[in-house]
């Protein structure tokens, strides 16, 4: 036998890696260079022109990634039998396992007004600031609920914008009732406080338990409409005022990207946050053997969660790949401690930060659900209430949402909600998976198909 | 609940008929359905209501017929509300060879009845201007329409008045003493009475079959669509993307691969805009049981040949692909009527591609022999003791 005359980081002379890694966020890298450290031949691969996915954003994440074929620019739009990974303007990369850290991107819930111009996500107004250089407004209100609006919101303020104000759905008093869960995540913890504290400095209004409702404006936004919420999710009577901004940041925490593995046949679950994730073993292997993930998509809980899952899972699929694990034990169990601690956390976090139970009343029959294919909430109703629809596919059937270009990226998890609420039942991962299936995964033209 | 006349098993288009004209008959109609309205092979195909792709004899007839009755529905629900198209359908040839087929296929459709008329290679792009050139020619069917079958099927059974149960699955079928059917039993173990059952179960109507005791072979042969961008869109605009395609337009072998009895997969062109301004892309047919996957060489296939077609779509992107199973009956015929050995189970499926087009007529035909009417079209051909 002799070794094939390659470097660790070159494909077998097969042309297959061991380990193709899907997403370059803090996961995917911290799975490339874990594998990378035990010896196999890795691909890591990414949309974007860099590394760093949204949490790093083109700054440097720091990570050693000597022995990783990186592949930036490549956007996966199919997985064939064999973990070929078919990429957008570039040849297949082929893998003896596959992980994916695709990551997560903001949840969306429609709102009279959310269609005008200058009403954006927060990972929208975040990319881009950081991305462009560009702030969305000059006076900007930020609003939903999770803790990634406070960085959102310090981060327009170091740029000198004026926050007129941070609305948070959830009520992060109630971190204060899991003093165990809270422990395990400490840095977290003073994370936000720094945070909080720069807003104080600013004097920018933090109002917790208030939403934004609707937004006001002829040809972009002039004001929001913010109201309070009781403890049931439920918007206070009388507490409704103008707020004036030319921009507002929405957003209720994060949809992981699932379509790949979905495609796969990889089995899902419904997290405590309403979203729809991936089930994974102790290992992080998904139902379909081969096949790992790591970060958001297994249940959002940010960055640092996503990186240990991500040092876990690079180990793991070295030992499978016939490597020694570049753990030594006391690691292993620090990580997988870890994990555990910020596991317990996300779960708080979701609790706390629930999308609110009577946002579907803030919908007047006219407003839009589905940008893409302008569809009103009364089609929809239409659908469930007068055509028989029971399920999201029926939804989508018989009056278009998430038919158009997103694919129901955007509006998939309320169209799906809003329907199980119709049908007098709870959301399930099932209605989720409707809008999440896209054999395709990214838009490829028929002639490079 | 009161007792209806007549349970039909399946929401989709071929049940939403059959509780249509059955209700309009005066029978009290209840339909059950384990899913959604239209959520099986109804909401998986492009809403094809088709002359064009037909031979002369028994289909042809009950394609004739069907043809009538959606210009009824048309008129009756509004063309809009179903989005239903009288857009034509042209067929073109790419050989001399294949070209005069076609032409011999036309003179025989027109002898039974079928609008056809030939377009000179020359006058192809009078039909469709972004068609390739250099193709031998081609036969313009202006009867061919399209529907969009989802909307079709759900507004049918909301005009119908029948009782519908979504969600509902049908775990058996009781037999009396005389072996005739005496009640059906949901899934939650609701047994509902009725004497009649109708089986618009589509490519799973042999199992609904079984419940009863009956046999009908029905098995589901695959097709895949792949959907595009909208090319009304701005950026497909920007990007010099024309469009829309005006007909159903599709290539003169598809016939041959319709009628093929072959297992192994088969794909012909079919290419067509819809009223959201996507283009739908077909058309592949195989038999691999219901396999959920989605093997790229098939897909791959559709969009060779649909650039082949139409050299413009190379630079249009492909949205979503869907598949669905057609459900396929040995003789290429639908089993429409009273089962042999159970009386008062009637079959209503096995349309194989044909579902969309053909559900008014096998509506209208399962009304006609509930109440002893008379059958819009001879109703031997399609009988289902044919499988005895």
């Amino acid at each position: 036998m002799t070794s094939p005359p390659l470097g660790p980081s070159r494909p077998s002379p097969s042309g297959r890696y061991h380990v193709a890694v899907v997403g370059a966020g803090p996961a995917g890298l911290a799975v490339a260079a874990t594998a990378a450290a035990a010896g196999c031949r890795v691909a890591l691969l990414d949309a974007a022109p860099a590394v760093g996915g949204q949490y790093w954003r083109g700054r440097d994440p720091g990570v050693r990634l000597s022995g990783v074929d990186v592949m930036t620019g490549s956007a996966v739009w199919f997985v064939s039998p064999g973990f070929v990974l078919h990429r957008r303007g570039s040849d297949p990369v082929a893998a003896e396992r596959l992980v994916f850290a695709t990551g997560a991107y903001d949840r969306t819930l429609p709102f009279p007004g959310w269609d005008l111009p200058g009403v954006v996500t927060p990972g929208a107004a975040q990319a881009m600031l950081k991305g462009c250089g560009v702030p969305i407004g000059d006076r900007v209100v930020v609003a939903g609920a999770g803790p990634f609006l406070l960085p959102v919101a310090a981060g327009l303020l170091e740029a000198g914008v004026r926050v007129v104000g941070v609305y948070e759905a959830g009520d992060p008093t109630r971190y204060a009732r899991a003093p165990a869960a809270v422990a395990g995540a400490r840095g977290k913890a003073r994370e936000a406080m720094s945070y909080l504290a720069t807003l104080a400095r600013h004097r920018v209004p933090y109002r917790t338990r208030h939403a934004v409702l609707a937004a006001r404006g002829v040809a972009a936004v002039s004001a929001v409409e913010v109201g309070q919420l009781d403890r049931s999710g439920a918007l206070v009577p009388g507490s409704v005022r103008p707020v004036e901004c030319d921009a507002v940041a929405v957003g209720y925490g994060f949809t992981p990207q699932l379509e790949l593995p979905l495609a796969l046949g990889c089995a899902t679950r419904l997290d405590t946050d309403g979203s729809l994730v991936l089930a994974v073993d102790f290992a992080g292997q998904t139902t379909v053997p081969g096949v790992y993930a790591a970060g958001e998509v297994t249940g959002v809980g940010g960055a640092a969660l996503a990186e240990v899952e991500g040092r876990l899972v690079g180990a793991g699929v070295a030992v499978a790949t016939g490597h020694r694990s570049p753990l030594s034990e006391m690691e292993l169990t620090r990580l997988l401690r870890r994990r555990s601690a910020l596991r317990r956390f996300a779960a708080l976090m979701h609790r706390v930060h629930a999308p609110p139970a009577g946002w579907p009343e803030w919908l007047t029959e006219n407003t839009i659900v589905c940008r893409c294919e302008d569809v009103p909430v009364h089609r929809i109703r239409a659908a469930v209430t007068g055509l028989g629809a029971t399920d999201g596919r029926a939804v989508k059937a018989l009056c278009r949402p998430g038919m158009g270009w997103c694919q129901g990226r955007i509006c998939g998890y309320p169209v799906a909600e809003l329907t199980a609420r119709w049908r007098g039942r709870p959301l399930t991962a099932a209605d989720l998976a409707v809008f999440a299936h896209r054999p395709i995964a990214q838009p490829v033209r028929l002639g490079d198909l | 609940m009161s007792r209806p006349d007549v349970v039909i098993v399946g929401a989709g288009m071929v049940g939403a008929a059959c509780a249509y004209y059955a209700a309009r008959n005066g029978l009290r109609v209840t339909v059950l359905d384990r899913a959604s309205v239209a959520g099986g092979t109804t909401g998986a195909g492009e809403g094809n209501v088709l002359v064009s792709d037909r031979q002369p004899g028994p289909e042809m007839d009950l394609t004739l017929c069907s043809l009538r009755l959606w210009r009824e529905i048309g008129d009756e629900l509004g063309r809009g509300p179903i989005e239903l198209e009288p857009k034509g359908g042209l067929v073109v040839a790419s050989t001399p060879e294949s070209l005069s087929a076609l032409r011999e296929l036309a003179a025989r459709q027109r002898r039974a009845g079928v609008e056809a008329v030939e377009v000179a290679a020359g006058d192809l792009s009078r039909y469709e201007p972004h068609l390739a050139p250099g193709l031998a020619g081609g036969v313009h069917y202006p009867q061919d329409m399209q529907v969009q079958p989802m909307l079709a099927a759900a507004r049918l059974l909301a005009a119908s008045g029948a009782t519908v149960h979504c969600g509902v699955e049908v775990r058996g079928i009781e037999r009396d003493a005389a072996g005739g059917v005496a009640a059906v039993v949901t899934g939650a173990g609701d047994r509902i009475g009725t004497r009649t059952v109708v089986n618009a179960a589509g490519v799973w109507g042999g199992q609904v079959a079984a419940l009863a005791g009956a046999h009908l072979p029905v098995a589901p042969r695959r097709g895949f669509i792949l959907v595009t961008e909208p090319l009304s869109s701005a950026s497909a605009a920007a990007r010099g993307v024309v469009g829309p395609i005006r007909h159903k337009v599709y290539s003169a072998d598809y016939v041959s691969t319709v009628v093929s009895d072959d297992a192994a997969l088969q794909t012909s062109t079919v290419v067509e805009s819809t009223r959201a301004g996507t283009v739908l892309i077909g058309s592949s047919r195989e038999r691999v049981g219901f396999d959920r996957s989605y093997p790229l060489p098939v897909l791959r296939r559709l969009a060779t040949q649909a650039v082949a077609l139409f050299p413009f779509l190379a630079e249009v992107s492909v949205l979503r692909t869907y598949l669905g199973f057609r459900p396929y009956l040995p003789d290429h015929l639908p089993a429409i009527g009273p089962d042999p050995k159970v009386p008062g189970l009637y079959h209503a499926c096995g349309h194989e591609g044909a579902g969309i087009g053909l559900a008014p007529a096998t509506g209208a035909l399962i009304a006609a022999q509930l109440t002893g009417g008379e059958p819009p079209v001879d109703p031997y051909p399609f009988r289902p003791e044919r499988f005895g």
